[in-house]
């Protein structure tokens, strides 16, 4: 196969000789990603059903408890910033595909890096947040706010770990000259990781977030 | 020219360019920046709480439309991905509706018609 169609069947595997004419691994992770949906289809019911439940505090929003009124723990200015920045790290991963499909390597290995980077400043964030609540008195033990929160935010924050240390590798190949327009397909798919990761948190930051 | 040349360029044409995905980056940012507004609007009592919400919720979705669209490709790739992802996800909205209908909406409707 030549390098132009090696390229061609890695950005549009839909050429290839299986049951479906659709490359198999893609198949599987757009699956995998379906199930994905399940599991935080799931913890974002447990949030929302649990949602203003708590009897005791720290509360996620401001509120009026026995007639004082009580500061909401969660910091809006720090997540909108995270937010951004998972978002921009959107960004970057179609560019890093891109540049991979047109077997530009040295930006392709940039923006690789800088998906990565994105991803774990988010991490920091999240990590900074969890401490800040945790000297609050916020724990998972605490309260149905507290368990549920962790819980659904937790999961995600994994995921987004996972992400970074695929994309950290992905960038130590592509560096090192092994991920060439033909390997295309393996960049694709950890952007689809990546994205869907980008995706559960555009519902999650509204729904725990900003909406009271 | 060959059909297989002819494929390659079509291929070719059919990638969205940078600029491309740089725009829809800054579309992201810019609902992500109404969504932020909208909480402050309700927190200083511009929008009622309803309202913050229903405006929160549509421009999430649309975020999250444009993601799925264009970064993950389901607008250009074959429509058994769209399907793969869609009923899963489809399915995950009604539990989550569901579950927050059981827990949230019914027993307030309960206790307001006395039960």
């Amino acid at each position: 196969m030549s390098t132009a169609n090696a390229a061609v069947h890695a950005a549009h595997p839909g050429h290839l000789d299986t049951s479906t004419g659709l490359d198999s691994r893609k198949m599987a992770f757009w699956t995998f990603i379906g199930s994905e949906c399940l599991l935080f289809g799931s913890l974002i019911a447990t949030y929302l059903a649990n949602k203003g439940k708590s009897t005791v505090g720290p509360y996620p929003h401001e509120m009026v408890v026995d007639g004082k009124h009580v500061e909401g723990i969660l910091n809006i200015p720090l997540t909108s910033f995270s937010t951004f920045i998972l978002l921009m790290s959107s960004v970057a991963m179609v560019l890093a595909l891109n540049y991979t499909q047109r077997g530009i390597r040295s930006k392709a290995t940039l923006w690789l890096f800088l998906t990565a980077f994105g991803g774990s400043i988010f991490l920091g964030c999240q990590v900074y947040e969890f401490t800040h609540f945790w000297h609050e008195g916020l724990t998972l033990q605490t309260n149905l706010f507290g368990s549920t929160f962790y819980l659904l935010t937790g999961f995600h924050g994994a995921h987004v770990t996972v992400g970074v240390i695929y994309l950290l590798t992905l960038t130590t190949l592509s560096a090192r000259g092994r991920i060439g327009p033909e390997k295309a397909l393996n960049v694709e798919i950890a952007g689809l990781y990546w994205h869907f990761v980008d995706v559960i948190w555009i519902v999650i930051f509204p729904l725990v977030y900003l909406i009271k | 020219m060959t059909s297989e040349t002819r494929e390659i360029i079509h291929d070719q044409h059919a990638h969205p360019t940078n600029r491309f995905y740089i725009v829809i980056g800054g579309i992201l940012i810019l609902l992500t920046v109404l969504e932020i507004l909208g909480y402050v609007g309700e927190t200083r009592g511009v929008f009622s709480q309803g309202t913050a919400a229903l405006v929160i919720g549509v421009l999430s979705a649309a975020k999250f439309f444009a993601v799925v669209a264009y970064y993950m490709h389901l607008k250009f790739d074959s429509r058994i991905f769209t399907g793969i992802f869609l009923f899963p996800a489809m399915l995950g909205t009604l539990v989550i509706v569901g579950l927050y209908m059981a827990q949230q909406i019914l027993p307030r409707w309960g206790a307001s018609l006395g039960f």
